[in-house]
């Protein structure tokens, strides 16, 4: 049951409200019921969130939770404990599931899991095609009345674009977005990383940032067209940085999304690891789609994300099997499982000082609450509002830590950064008012 | 019950069956042989002059010394190999070692048993040198990654094939002398050519003037541009006259049938037209330019019978020489100074 509770005396920075200063938050059922300095709050517990920033919990649009049918790599219990350990409230749930989420009972399989054992709230994303198979539409307006927030065959492309124009149409009436996993699998067969000096030195079959870029350059021709939402997924090239730009100088409802390791990690990892070197490592937790890409097109999603030209940051938690992962680089599953580090990654960039960290905060709560709408499902999300859901972050800016995979919540242990110091940590996470995460503050 | 003698009288015994550097010279530190990415000036020259002893050796009335006695060799290939595999097997034989040939197909993860697995396994049974073939580009690295013997790549994907880099080397030494500042041109398929990478590597760390040609869609990313000194100082070439032309090396490619119809190029006639090593292209290298090939070759396609059974062609001296580097390998690999009594560590206390 959510209790009353009093966050005392930290920063709070909210985006939404463009609230950043000293102040209290008090939480009573499940609601904040007020922010301001000096809040009377007789019975409430205690948090002591002095030297902390309070934030909106934050909102990832692209996790992997692997339930139902692949269970071993993740389920929703394990999956939503990882994002509460890192500050994550709502994580939307890709449908690339087996069977995957293509009809109404399995999303209310999903809701019913996440009810159950969820540790924050869970938002489905619906297939587009049945079976994610590209070919028939799936029962879309079944979908949305399920409560799906968007339409994606990720993992895949919608790569038939007949399919992915009435999509576009189809979808518009339930004013909801598809979200395109943006690839021209002509141009990436075989492949298993970047294409540049990175896949030569190694000897890998690459794929050309051209491939992402061609069927970005398709999206936003055919959301112009059709005057519908198109949500670029894990955008990671400097040319499709650009193709945001200009699309959305004309207006057209064109939103997109970054990874916090397309932000901050190059080819290189593939090659040398996190830490650097020079040894060759191969390193299979580095194996991701799209790919580690190249320091300019890391460069641009940096600019684009401070700029607004990219929309907000999720992570495509991609959890897998250790057996997955310790194998040959060409047999490796796709996917790094990045709920537990997307913050402290992401700070690298408010140290570097490359964004600010009202910005980074809003990138991570308003910024994917407006790409898609959120609070059109769930009324005050991602805002530290009276009336709002309790989802609140309190986070540790300058905290300092070293990366260890084998204590994550995830099952999915597939991070190139075990034994990386990353500095900026999750000190607590209250979920509808409820602590679901906690580490160093003190709850009295 | 018996004792391990020290490692060091088992080297200094061994050591006297032929008139190779002395380890101690400790140019050689290297447990596994994986590439030739990072080997020096002083390691390429080390291994050149330990492969002479070798060649003494193989030239004796009874080719055979007994340096590597109780070493147990393991070849695991995952792939098809004729020279390579021979050549590996014989050079342990004649140095004494028992070899053990291991075949495996396709990927092991969709066959069952990983290649981690595999590796431990072999371990167990007693191999003290691995020497692999894998489809799969870094699979010798995973494999070096988990095991406590030495690793020797026989060839991994597209990536690395540095026993036949050093082959190559040393047949272009024996005729060159010093390959510095001598002209190296590579014809064909350099994208999914490992032998081309590891020359790439020691061509160019001995100071060679390396160029590679191909059609572009054959040339990998980045090569012949400046990528700060992380891919090898080549020069990339579309004509073939032009980069031929005054050459002291003309080392041509395998060009595999399955390219032709995979759209890289349109087909066995153009490529021939364009890129075969043929006598009259031939006649625009030096005089007496060395012809290479690692074999096997396609004639007719990338190069023609004649060339290739002409006078200039070493490639019958490459096979040759492939059995003393692999020799010079193995020793280094087990004697030198950077080799670890592997059996002792897999067996702990016994």
């Amino acid at each position: 049951m959510s209790e009353r509770i009093i966050i005392r005396g930290g920063r709070v920075i909210d985006p939404a409200t463009k609230l950043d200063t000293i102040a209290d938050v008090l939480v009573e059922d499940g609601r904040i019921s007020a922010v301001g300095a000096g809040l009377a709050a007789e019975g409430a517990r205690e948090i002591d969130a002095r030297g902390l920033v309070v934030a909106p919990g934050f909102i990832d649009l692209h996790t992997h939770l692997r339930d139902p049918g692949l269970e071993y790599k993740e389920d929703i219990e394990s999956g939503t404990r990882a994002a509460a350990r890192g500050g994550f409230t709502t994580v939307c749930a890709m449908p690339n599931t087996e069977p995957a989420m293509d009809n109404r009972s399995i999303i209310e399989y999903v809701l019913r899991e996440a009810a159950a054992r969820g540790h924050v709230r869970v938002l489905p994303i619906g297939a587009v095609s049945k079976g994610r198979a590209g070919k028939e539409l799936a029962e879309l307006g079944d979908l949305a009345a399920a409560g799906c927030v968007g339409f994606s065959d990720d993992g895949s492309p919608v790569h038939d674009a007949t399919l992915m124009r009435r999509a576009l149409e189809y979808a518009s009436a339930f004013d909801l977005p598809i979200i395109d996993h943006c690839e021209e699998k002509s141009l990436t067969q075989d492949a298993v990383m970047h294409e540049g000096w990175v896949s030569t030195r190694l000897g890998l079959r690459a794929a050309p940032a051209a491939a992402e870029e061609s069927l970005v350059a398709r999206d936003i021709a055919l959301a112009e067209a059709t005057g519908a939402h198109v949500h670029i997924a894990h955008l990671s090239t400097r040319g499709a940085v650009d193709a945001m730009r200009r699309a959305k100088a004309r207006g057209v409802r064109v939103t997109a999304e970054v990874t916090p390791h397309h932000l901050t990690l190059t080819d290189e990892v593939v090659a040398f690891g996190a830490l650097g070197g020079d040894a060759l490592l191969y390193e299979t937790n580095a194996k991701v789609n799209p790919p580690l890409r190249s320091r300019e097109d890391v460069d641009a999603c940096v600019a684009a994300l401070a700029d607004g030209a990219i929309d907000c940051i999720a992570t495509d938690h991609a959890p897998h099997a250790v057996i997955e992962k310790e194998c040959e680089f060409d047999d490796a599953a796709f996917g790094i499982s990045g709920l537990e580090t997307a913050f402290g990654l992401c700070m690298r960039l408010v140290h570097e000082g490359r964004l600010t960290l009202p910005a980074l905060i809003e990138r991570l709560t308003a910024g994917p609450v407006r790409a898609l709408g959120l609070d059109r499902h769930v009324p005050g999300i991602g805002a530290l509002a009276a009336g709002a859901p309790a989802d609140i972050v309190l986070l540790d800016p300058d905290a300092e830590y070293a990366v260890e995979p084998e204590r994550f919540a995830s099952k999915g242990k597939n991070t190139p950064l075990g034994g990386v110091t990353l500095k900026g940590a999750v000190a607590a996470t209250i979920a509808g008012g409820r602590i679901v995460h906690e580490s160093g503050v003190a709850v009295g | 019950m018996t004792t391990m003698r020290p490692l060091e009288t088992r080297a200094a015994e061994a050591a006297a069956p032929f008139a190779a550097p002395g380890a101690e010279e400790g140019a050689w530190r290297r447990r596994h042989l994986l590439d030739l990415d990072d080997f020096s000036v002083d390691e390429l020259d080390f291994v050149m002059r330990t492969t002479d002893a070798m060649k003494e050796v193989l030239s004796r009335e009874v080719p055979r010394v007994p340096a590597l006695r109780g070493t147990t060799i393991v070849t695991l290939f995952y792939e098809n190999s004729t020279r390579t595999r021979s050549s590996f097997e014989l050079a342990g034989k004649v140095l004494g070692a028992d070899v053990i040939n291991v075949s495996a197909s396709g990927s092991s993860v969709t066959k069952g048993e990983s290649l981690v697995d595999t590796v431990k396994t072999l371990q167990a049974v007693g191999a003290d040198v691995l020497v692999m073939r894998h489809n799969r580009s870094g699979a010798p690295y995973l494999a070096a990654r988990h095991a406590h013997c030495s690793v020797v790549n026989a060839g991994d994907g597209l990536h690395a094939h540095p026993t036949q880099g050093l082959l190559d080397l040393y047949t272009m030494r024996t005729s060159l002398g010093d390959v510095r500042g001598k002209r190296v041109v590579i014809v064909g398929d350099v994208l999914h050519s490992r032998v081309a990478r590891s020359n790439m590597w020691s061509l160019t760390a001995l100071g060679a003037d390396v160029t590679v040609c191909g059609p572009p869609t054959l040339i990998p990313a980045g090569l012949g541009r400046d990528t700060e000194g992380r891919l090898p100082p080549v020069r990339v070439e579309t004509d073939i006259d032009r980069a031929i032309e005054g050459a002291d090396v003309v080392m041509t490619l395998r060009m595999q049938l399955e390219r032709m119809h995979g759209g890289f190029v349109p087909g066995a006639r153009e490529y021939s037209r364009l890129y075969q090593v043929n006598a009259a292209r031939l006649g625009l290298a030096k005089p007496g330019a060395l012809v290479l090939h690692p074999g096997p070759m396609n004639e007719g396609v990338e190069i023609s019978h004649e060339v290739a059974h002409g006078l200039q062609s070493h490639v019958e001296e490459q096979v040759q020489n492939g059995v003393a580097v692999r020799m010079a390998v193995l020793w280094l690999i087990t004697r030198g100074a950077g080799a670890k009594p592997a059996r002792a560590a897999a067996r702990g206390s016994l």
